[in-house]
C-alpha cells in the first residue's frame, strides 16, 4: 500500500496552528487566507508549499516569494521546516504499523507500507485501504493511497490514479497502468523530460517499444531513477526492489517526579543515585549498556539543564554513572529548584549479563581499564587521554598520531630496524645555535635553552626529505644527527637544508628528540 | 573497617628489610633483577634529557621481566602521565623510539595542572588492568606535598600497581617514595660497528635512599634483553664525609 500526504508540510503547519480536523475545515479560519512556506536559496526564498487559498491565488510551489508576491499581495509567510517534515514523517511510518508489519519512507512525503496477507484482518482490501484514508483524514492529513502487488504500481496508483485505487492481483497491469503517465514510474525529473521530447506520455507506449531500443537509450543501470525499464521492471514485478524499512527504537529512559523542587546538591546527588539504579535494572532487562547518558534536569521555572556523557565501553553499572555525573553537576544552577530529573541512554550496546564477582576482596582489586578511562576522560576531557599509533609517514612528527584509548589500532607497517628514534619529541622542534663543519659536515658543539653543549659523539647524517606530495616545493630537506656529549646526553638534532639548494640563506638547525 | 584491613602493614611488606643489631652489614645491596617489592620509586632527574623516563622505564621493564618469568607474558596497557611543565621541558613520547615490548601498550595522559596529573597517577593506581604507571612532573609543584606522595604510595601498595615517578629539575623535598634514586646521563658504550656514534643508554644513578637496602651509586646500561649495572667509576665525592642525615638506608635503624 503506498499512502501519499499531498499538503504535508502545509498539514503540518495546520496541526501546529492548531487546526484539527475537528475545529475548523480545509479551508477555514487562519487556512483561509493565502500562506505559503518558504525556505531560503541561493537566489532568495523561494516557496516550498502553498495552501489552496494561495495556490488559487496564484502562488504555486517552486516559485520566487518575490514572483508570488506580485501576483498575490495578501500572502502570508512561514519558513519551511523540511527536518521537521522528515521527522514527521518518520513517525507517520511507524504509526503506519497498523496496517502491516513493515513500512518504509518515500521522501519527502509518501509512505510504503508491506500489507501481503493482511487485508482479511481488516475485511478484506477495501475495508482496510477505506481504514487508513479515516484514519489519515482523521489526522487532518490529506492523503491519498493505492494499493498494489508491487510498490511501484502502488505509488504509480497513489500518485496518478484514481483516490483509493487498488490493483487487484489477478488483473494485468499492462493494461491498467497503460494510461498512466510516465511521471508514475518515479523517475528524474530530466529523464521525464527526455521521454517528453522523445514523444512518450503514457506507459502503454513505453511497452509497445521493444526492450532493446529502450537499454540502448538509457545505459545507467546503477540508478533505477535514471531508467524507465528498471522502472518498469519493478512496476510489473519482474525485479525486485529493496526497501529500507523503518524501525522504531526507544532510547531508555527513567524519570523521577520530585514532590519538593529540590535546590541542594546532597539531595540531587541521591535523585541521581536512583535513577542510575533504575536505568541499571531498565538495560539489564534489555540486556543493553550505555554509552552515552543525557541528564536533563526540569527547573520549576521552565529552564531545562542537560548533562550529557559519553562512556569508552559499554556500561551499567549505578556506581560508576554516579560518579561520573558527579563532575558534571558542580557548576549546576539550580535557581528555584528542580522538579523532574529525567535520564536517557541515547546511545547503548549489547552487554551480556557477567557474573558477578564473588569474591569479598573484589573491592580491593580495583577498577577495570574502561572505568578508569572515562575517569580521567571526564575531568581531563577527551583530548588529554590517548594512545599513540603509527602512521604511515617518514616525517618524524607524522609518523605518530594519537587515537582514543581503548580504540583499535590500524594496522601498520613496523619502523625498519636500523632507524634510531628518540624516546621523546619535543612538540616543536627548538632552534640551536651548532658550530659544524660547513658545508655538511659533523656538528662540534650547539647551544640550548642557555647552555652549551660540546659534542663528543655523533653519527649522521640521516636525510629525511620533505613530502613533495603534500608540502610546498620550497620546504627544505632535513638531515638528522644522533649526537651525544660530553655529559652522555644524547640528542637528535637536525640541520634544516643544506648551503646552495637554493631554498633559503644558511641552514638553520633544530632540536627534536630526546634519546633516553 | 575493611578498607584498612587490605592495606599491606608496610613492615610485613618487606621481606628484605632487615631490623636489630648489625642491621647495616646484613641490608643486602640492591641490583637489577632483583623483586623489589617496592611499589613507589621516585627518580629525580634533570630536564634537559630523557634520562629520568628513561631509566624508569628501564626499571619498570626490569620488574616486568621478574613477574613475566612467574606469570608468564603480560599483556595489559601501562600509563605514562605529564603535566604540563613536563611536556614543555622534555616533550612526549615518541612510539618508534620506544621499547618494542611495550609501544603498542602506552596510554599517554596530558594534564595540565600537577593537581589533574596527581588525580591521574591515582586513577592509574586502582586500576587493575595497567601494568605499571610512569609519571613526570616538572619542579616542585605545591600539590606534591608528602600527604600527596603519601596518598600514592597507599594506592600502589593497596592495588599491586607500581608507580615510576619522574621528578624533573626538582629538590629533593620529602616524599614517600620506598626508593628515591637520583638520575643523570652518563658516556655510553660504544657500540660494535661504529666507534664514534652514540651506544646503548647508560645512566649514572645514585639510589641515596631506599627502603630495604643499602644507598649506592651504580652506571646502569639498557641492554634491551636485561638491565646492566656497574659499580660506580668515577670516585666519588669525598667534599662532604659526613652523610646528610637524609642519606641513610632506613633500613639502619
Amino acid at each position: 500500500m503506498a499512502i501519499w500526504c499531498t499538503d504535508l508540510a502545509i498539514d503540518r503547519w495546520r496541526l501546529a496552528e492548531g487546526l484539527t480536523p475537528e475545529k475548523a475545515a480545509r479551508g477555514e479560519g487562519a487556512d483561509a487566507a493565502p500562506l505559503a512556506l518558504i525556505e531560503d536559496t541561493a537566489h532568495g526564498p523561494r516557496i516550498a508549499a502553498a495552501n489552496s487559498a494561495a495556490r488559487a491565488a496564484g502562488a504555486m510551489p517552486a516559485m520566487r516569494l518575490a514572483d508570488a508576491r506580485t501576483l498575490c499581495p495578501a500572502l502570508a509567510v512561514r519558513p519551511a521546516d523540511a527536518a521537521g517534515d522528515l521527522a514527521f514523517l518518520e513517525s507517520l511510518a511507524l504509526w503506519a504499523q497498523r496496517w502491516g508489519p513493515w513500512s518504509a519512507l518515500d521522501p519527502p512525503d509518501g509512505l510504503l507500507v508491506d500489507v501481503t496477507g493482511v487485508a482479511h484482518l481488516f475485511g478484506g482490501e477495501t475495508a482496510l485501504i477505506g481504514d487508513a484514508m479515516h484514519l489519515l483524514d482523521k489526522r487532518g492529513l490529506a492523503a491519498r493511497a493505492a494499493l498494489a502487488p508491487t510498490a511501484g504500481a502502488a505509488w504509480a496508483l497513489a500518485h496518478f490514479g484514481a483516490q483509493a485505487a487498488i490493483l487487484p492481483p489477478e488483473a494485468d497491469p499492462r493494461t491498467h497502468l497503460a494510461d498512466l503517465p510516465v511521471a508514475a514510474l518515479r523517475l528524474d525529473a530530466d529523464v521525464i523530460l527526455l521521454l517528453r521530447r522523445l514523444g512518450l506520455k503514457r506507459l502503454g507506449q513505453i511497452q509497445g517499444l521493444t526492450r532493446e531500443n529502450l537499454a540502448r537509450r538509457f545505459r545507467n543501470t546503477r540508478s533505477a531513477a535514471a531508467n524507465p525499464l528498471l522502472r518498469l521492471d519493478q512496476l510489473f514485478g519482474l525485479r525486485p526492489e529493496p526497501l529500507l524499512p523503518v524501525v522504531g527504537v526507544s532510547a531508555p529512559l527513567v524519570q523521577r517526579r520530585l514532590m519538593e523542587p529540590i535546590r541542594h546538591r546532597t539531595l540531587l546527588d541521591q535523585v541521581v543515585a536512583d535513577l542510575a539504579a533504575d536505568m541499571a535494572r531498565l538495560l539489564e532487562g534489555l540486556g543493553q549498556g550505555a554509552r552515552r547518558l543525557e541528564l536533563g534536569m526540569w527547573k520549576v521555572d521552565g529552564e531545562v539543564l542537560v548533562r550529557r556523557l559519553e562512556m569508552a565501553a559499554a556500561s551499567r553499572d549505578p556506581a560508576h554513572v554516579c560518579r561520573l555525573f558527579a563532575a558534571r553537576l558542580d557548576d549546576l544552577d539550580a535557581g528555584f529548584g528542580i522538579e523532574l530529573v529525567r535520564l536517557r541512554a541515547p546511545w547503548t550496546e549489547p552487554l551480556l549479563l557477567a557474573q558477578a564477582d564473588l569474591e569479598a576482596a573484589a573491592e580491593s582489586h580495583g577498577t577495570s581499564l574502561a572505568a578508569c578511562m572515562d575517569r580521567l576522560t571526564v575531568r581531563l576531557g577527551p583530548d588529554a587521554v590517548r594512545r599513540p599509533v603509527a602512521h604511515a609517514s617518514h616525517l618524524p612528527e607524522r609518523a605518530q598520531r594519537w587515537q582514543p584509548p581503548l580504540a583499535d589500532p590500524p594496522s601498520s607497517q613496523e619502523e625498519l630496524r636500523f632507524h634510531h628514534r628518540p624516546m621523546k619529541l619535543l612538540d616543536k622542534p627548538e632552534s640551536i645555535a651548532v658550530i659544524y663543519e660547513t658545508p655538511d659536515g659533523l656538528p662540534r658543539q650547539f647551544q640550548w635553552r642557555g647552555q652549551l653543549h660540546k659534542v663528543a659523539r655523533a653519527e649522521g647524517p640521516e636525510r629525511i626529505a620533505p613530502e613533495w606530495w603534500r608540502e610546498r616545493s620550497t620546504v627544505r630537506l632535513r638531515d638528522y644527527y644522533r649526537i651525544e656529549d660530553e655529559t652522555g646526553r644524547r640528542y637528535w638534532i637536525y640541520r634544516h637544508g643544506v648551503i646552495g639548494d637554493g631554498r633559503g640563506g644558511a641552514p638553520e638547525w633544530f632540536i627534536q628528540g630526546l634519546f633516553a | 573497617m575493611t578498607e584498612n584491613a587490605t592495606i599491606r602493614d608496610p613492615v610485613a611488606l618487606t621481606p628484605g628489610l632487615v631490623r636489630g643489631i648489625g642491621a647495616t652489614a646484613r641490608t643486602p645491596h640492591w641490583q637489577p633483577g632483583l623483586a623489589l617489592d617496592c611499589f613507589h620509586a621516585e627518580l629525580f632527574a634533570p630536564a634537559r634529557d630523557a634520562s629520568g623516563a628513561g631509566m624508569a622505564l628501564a626499571l619498570a621493564r626490569d620488574a616486568l621481566r621478574i613477574q613475566k618469568s612467574t606469570q608468564g607474558p603480560d599483556r595489559r596497557p601501562f600509563l605514562w602521565v605529564q603535566d604540563k611543565a613536563a611536556l614543555r621541558l622534555s616533550g612526549r613520547p615518541y612510539l618508534p623510539g620506544l621499547p618494542a615490548d611495550l609501544r603498542h601498550r602506552l596510554i599517554h595522559v596530558a594534564a595540565t595542572t600537577p593537581e589533574d596529573a596527581l588525580f591521574s597517577l591515582e586513577e592509574g593506581l586502582r586500576c587493575r588492568d595497567l601494568a605499571f604507571v610512569i609519571g613526570e612532573l616538572g619542579g616542585n609543584p605545591r600539590a606534591l606535598d608528602f600527604t600527596a606522595s603519601r596518598r600514592l604510595s597507599l594506592a600502589a601498595e593497596k592495588h599491586g600497581v607500581p608507580l615510576w615517578l619522574v621528578r624533573l629539575d626538582a629538590r629533593r623535598d620529602l616524599g614517600a617514595a620506598r626508593m628515591r634514586w637520583d638520575v643523570a646521563s652518563a658516556p655510553s658504550s660504544r657500540p660494535r660497528w661504529n666507534e664514534h656514534a652514540p651506544g646503548r643508554p647508560t645512566w649514572r644513578a645514585d639510589l641515596f635512599r631506599a627502603h630495604t637496602f643499602h644507598p649506592g651509586q651504580w652506571t646502569l646500561r639498557d641492554d634491551d634483553a636485561f638491565l646492566v649495572a656497574e659499580p660506580a667509576t668515577s670516585a666519588p665525592d669525598h667534599g662532604d664525609l659526613v652523610h646528610g642525615s637524609g642519606d641513610r638506608s632506613l633500613a639502619a635503624g
